[in-house]
């Protein structure tokens, strides 16, 4: 089984990632292969079986609402490969 | 022709909610501020972080669903609904899929050709807002100060059929979100703004295509939208053409919608279920205990005005067209106020000053313990109630000030001294003694020129009720 | 007496008695690190901060103040744990140059404990893989033998530890990323019950599965290292309100029941892993424990579930990285094709296939036939696992289907190369803890791993009755 191109690529854009024309032959053949595995999952009789949501058992895990310091600005843009200082900068976005 | 046609709409509403801190972190949840100055590592999608759910934001949505007839989920859980933008630091959505906090309900309002109309309410689920960018100097600046704040979308079912009453529908909405408490529901300051899904339809024809138009921030964008986009539609179906399923934008300063960009168009939010929150389980006791919180909505004090305080219809109306200022009078009638000066005061002092011009929202800087200190002092006969309105209530207004402190510190405080004010009359009387002989000839209008005089000699001090009583003893002679 | 050599405990015991001070065993451990550096085990080297925290452990002892459970101890940590202040590159150069603004949960209980951090270890790019190959710092060899894979993703912390570069690593197992390379590297590696130890601060590859864990070179200090970084975070929703002292267990299996899933060993593999864990377990028949044989029917889906599960949750948690916020950025005029450039410049090639997975399993029209499928075959895995834990105390297998291989090998099919976890991805599915103990070497002496599995926060009980193994073999 192979994921046709078409697939691949509308995969592609769901994940912001583009490919050269092998890559993408190669990544049709690759998904095809492991979604072939992941068929194995039609051997498993899971009528009734409600799916997990969480595999823990704990439920409301909530915090009371209180206000803290934020952090330092300058902390945060530290890593930001392009800001002035006061905020992230990306090219124009059009809206 | 658009006689010949239905338009139908549908809402979606996002209201931030008025907590003090975001929905997963603890940093706080104002309006405004430097970019980024409201921001952590949680907030702004750091790697690593994880989310603690808020329990007042929690609280506050059961709240809206119950002032709005919702069924509350016992058990509701949180989703991812991924997407990529700037705004979006995590590039997905917490949000509520398939088991929303609330479901059903509805707002009764009055229709705009005035008849009773009812629009149901489809779901109020929980989610986070995104961050702003501001575009300039060709560049955008990405701004996380508002990611996390919490955000309530109410989404309606398709039950409205004109502009006009999408606004009536709003503006009732609005009103019972500011009465719960649980938001600000500015829409200048975007806590409250509007997408609107719309299509129309032949009379009696299968509905049409819908579009969205998203992010609507004024009750006046709303309808000229919405009836932008009715035009459009039938004008296009007129023409042969077909309505395109899209997501639109309006362009408020033009006048105009269009449609998004096909990239953005085409979404495929693969939503499935957060791991990193557990759900929140709702017992009858909770809910029962959130419901006692909320307070008394727009009907049952206008029901309380009329019957217990005599109010006319019309005035309990307009002390209850904002629930700051039903929560002012009822504030200041706690204090001992007497329910109809309260009222009078506040329709009309009061009002000039909370209502900025053109704008939708109401700000009141009083306390009821204020107002209802300066009309004592008027009851009291401390001071005059023109001295309160033009004097004392505009430099309390806005301030701690206490009243009384305002009335010494203006030197305000009548006299009521009889003595004082006999002999400040009968030296008027002496100076203008053909006045008096007019008075004493029948033309009794003339007191009004004492009581001028009178005011005049004692700089405002004089309560007008001794110097009336004084000068109709003294003149009659 | 070789320093580095000692266990955790003994050099602890020895640095708080005064016997050794906290800058001479840190010295040592930098001059180990240095003659080994060839394995690539680090990506980050903090010699200067270690130095400098190994002496302010000497002043407080020398003060005679209150000390940490790990005082003056060189730990190393996986480098997908953020460390504030020191780089936390994840192995992908998409993250080459990140220094985050703050600690994950447990380095703060790493340095309350006094511990002393000495380097990131290297790993696979953002934890995706089985050999640490897929690391954009080159792969990390095998201490044992350096021309075989130390095993993945957590390789470098457990090579690290097998070659005596700390005396206890932290690694991360998604679906066997501490106890695969714990296996291949000969040491022992815990992935504790989800939800005991904090991710807070673990930059995150599949949520529901991830778990920090640690690496020891012997059980005694594997529960050490656990007692210092498990207990409740309230920055984790899902953190547990469990905190036990995981010091206080008792050796020995006499009468416990050992589980032996027929479906671990009705299966091809390697005849040498197979004979020498089926020895072990008549050794923990010899000391007592009564050997079950138990059924997990859905074990043969669990593979298919995991990456269905991990792949999706991967998807979204690596979809913040886009250029905008931290790390590298590609040029480009449009903020869309920052997005693309950026994520395809900087990302490797395993990683981009799992994203690829995972947004093909979650997108509309295939959502039902993979993801919440596996979503239900996970309850089903999770209700086995919990049945038979009801029946037996453990449930014994391998740890891998092999020994290390050798470095390079090529699987141009990553299905094929899946297969390396799968006795390791059923437990992440289910939560539960389990640890991976040496239980002898192949005929080329390469470490064989075993795998206890138990029930839901039994870590002591997993501890006695892997140190009595350990005191089995000698």
């Amino acid at each position: 089984m192979k994921i046709d191109r078409k697939e691949v690529l509308h995969i592609a854009e769901l994940s912001r990632l583009t490919f050269t024309e092998e890559e993408l032959d190669a990544m049709g053949e690759q998904m095809g292969s492991v979604l072939e595995k992941f068929r194995r999952l039609d051997e498993v009789d899971v009528s009734d079986v409600p799916p997990t949501a969480h595999i823990l058992p704990f439920v409301n895990v909530l915090r009371e609402d209180k206000a803290a310091e934020p952090m330092p600005r300058e902390e945060l843009l530290k890593n930001a490969p392009e800001s002035d200082g006061s905020a992230y900068i990306v090219p124009k976005v059009l809206e | 022709m658009t006689a010949d046609y239905e338009i139908t709409i549908g809402l979606e509403i996002h209201c931030e909610l008025k907590t003090k801190s975001k929905i997963f972190c603890s940093c706080p949840n104002t309006f405004g501020g430097e970019p980024n100055t409201h921001c952590c590592p949680v907030c702004s999608g750091f790697p690593g972080v994880l989310p603690v759910l808020n329990k007042t934001a929690v609280e506050y949505t059961v709240k809206a669903g119950l002032a709005l007839g919702c069924d509350i989920s016992r058990y509701s859980k949180w989703d991812r609904k991924n997407y990529f933008y700037p705004d979006l630091p995590k590039a997905w959505q917490t949000s509520q899929y398939d088991l929303p906090l609330c479901r059903g309900g509805g707002v009764a309002f009055k229709g705009a050709d005035g008849e009773d109309k009812f629009v149901r309410l489809n779901r109020i689920h929980l989610e986070e807002d995104a961050g702003k960018l501001i575009h300039e100097g060709g560049v955008t600046r990405v701004d996380y100060n508002r990611c996390g704040v919490p955000l309530m979308e109410i989404v309606t079912e398709p039950d409205l059929h004109s502009p006009e009453d999408a606004v009536a529908f709003l503006t009732e909405l609005k009103n019972i979100l500011k009465y719960t408490g649980v938001s600000d529901v500015k829409m200048q300051e975007g806590s409250l703004r509007c997408d609107v899904n719309l299509s129309v339809a032949r009379k009696g024809g299968p509905l049409g295509t819908r579009t969205e138009t998203k992010n609507l921030n004024s009750f006046r964008s709303v309808l000229r939208s919405c009836k932008y986009e009715a035009e459009r539609q039938i004008e296009l179906l007129e023409s042969g053409g077909e309505v395109v399923q899209e997501t639109r934008r309006w362009d408020d300063a033009a006048g105009e919608g269009s449609g998004m960009r096909g990239k953005e168009n085409a979404h495929d939010y693969r939503y499935f279920p957060e791991p990193d929150l557990m759900p929140v389980v709702m017992s009858d006791e909770d809910i029962e205990r959130i419901r006692a919180t909320i307070p008394a909505l727009k009907q049952q004090r206008i029901d309380k005005y009329t019957a217990e305080y005599n109010l006319s219809d019309y005035d309990a109306a307009l002390i209850t067209a904002d629930v700051a200022i039903a929560d002012l009078f009822d504030g200041t009638v706690a204090e001992g106020a007497n329910p109809k000066k309260a009222a009078n005061f506040i329709m009309g002092d009061v009002m000039r000053l909370a209502k900025e011009p053109g704008s939708e929202d109401v700000n009141i800087k009083i306390t009821p313990a204020q107002l209802s200190a300066m009309l004592s002092l008027v009851e009291q006969g401390v001071v005059s109630l023109v001295a309160v309105q033009k004097e004392i209530f505009p430099k309390v207004w806005g301030t701690d000030a206490d009243p009384a402190a305002v009335v010494d510190k203006l030197g305000l405080r009548q006299s009521n001294d009889t003595a004082e004010i006999e002999a400040a009359v009968k030296e008027i009387m002496a100076a203008n003694e053909k006045v008096v002989n007019d008075y004493r000839s029948g033309n009794t209008k003339v007191v009004s020129f004492f009581v001028g005089q009178v005011m005049k000699a004692t700089k405002g001090k004089a309560n007008p009720k001794v110097v009336n009583e004084v000068l109709s003893r003294l003149l009659k002679g | 007496m070789d320093i580095v050599k000692l266990s955790l405990t003994d050099v602890r015991d020895k640095i708080a008695a005064k016997k050794l001070s906290s800058v001479e065993v840190t010295k040592a451990i930098f001059d180990r690190i240095k003659e080994t550096a060839d394995l690539n085990t680090l990506i980050t080297v903090t010699e200067q901060s270690a130095l400098e925290k190994a002496a302010e452990v000497d002043g407080k002892i020398a003060r005679g103040e209150k000390i940490g459970a790990l005082a003056g101890v060189p730990i190393i940590v996986k480098d997908n744990i953020s460390t504030s202040g020191i780089r936390t590159t994840c192995a992908s150069r998409f993250l080459s140059n990140y220094v985050p603004p703050f600690d994950a949960t447990v380095i703060k209980k790493l340095k309350a404990a006094d511990a002393v951090i000495v380097g990131k270890a290297n790993m696979d790019e953002f934890a995706m893989g089985s050999s640490n190959e897929n690391s954009a710092f080159g792969p990390v060899r095998n201490a044992v033998d350096p021309t075989r894979v130390p095993g993945g993703s957590s390789g470098g912390s457990a090579s690290s530890v097998a070659a005596f570069q700390a005396f206890g690593a932290l690694g991360s197992d998604t679906g066997g990323s501490i106890r695969q390379p714990a296996s291949f590297c000969g040491v022992v590696g815990l992935k504790p019950t989800y939800s005991a130890v904090s991710r807070f601060g673990l930059v995150a590859f599949a949520s529901s599965l991830d778990q920090i864990g640690p690496i020891t070179r012997c059980v005694r200090d594997n529960a050490e290292l656990l007692n210092v970084i498990a207990g409740h975070d309230e920055m984790d929703s899902t953190s547990a309100f469990v905190k036990e002292d995981y010091t206080d267990y008792k050796t020995g299996v006499k009468g416990k029941t050992i589980g032996i899933a027929k479906e671990f060993f009705d299966r091809e593999f390697s005849a040498e892993v197979k004979n020498a864990v089926l020895a072990a377990a008549k050794l923990y028949e010899k000391a007592g424990a009564v050997l079950k044989e138990i059924s997990i029917s859905s074990f043969d889906a669990a593979l298919a579930t995991y990456y269905i599960i991990a792949c999706a949750e991967a998807s979204s948690n690596l979809a913040r990285f886009d250029g905008v916020k931290y790390g590298l950025r590609a040029d480009a005029d449009d903020y869309i094709d920052i997005y693309y450039k950026s994520r395809t410049a900087y990302f490797g090639a395993e990683v981009k296939r799992r994203i690829m997975i995972g947004n093909y399993v979650l997108s509309s029209g295939y959502y039902d036939a993979y993801y919440l499928k596996a979503s239900k075959v996970r309850t089903k895995i999770k209700a086995e696992f919990d049945a038979a834990l009801k029946e037996c105390d453990f449930i014994l297998g391998p740890t891998s289907p092999t020994t290390a291989f050798k470095l390079g090998g090529d699987f141009t099919d990553p299905s094929e190369a899946y297969t390396a976890d799968i006795f390791t991805v059923p437990v992440n599915i289910a939560g539960n803890p389990a640890i991976s103990i040496p239980c002898g070497a192949d005929k080329s002496g390469l470490p064989i791993g075993l795998q206890l599995i138990g029930r839901s926060f039994g870590e002591r009980e997993l501890f006695g009755a892997a140190e009595t193994l350990e005191k089995e073999l000698g």
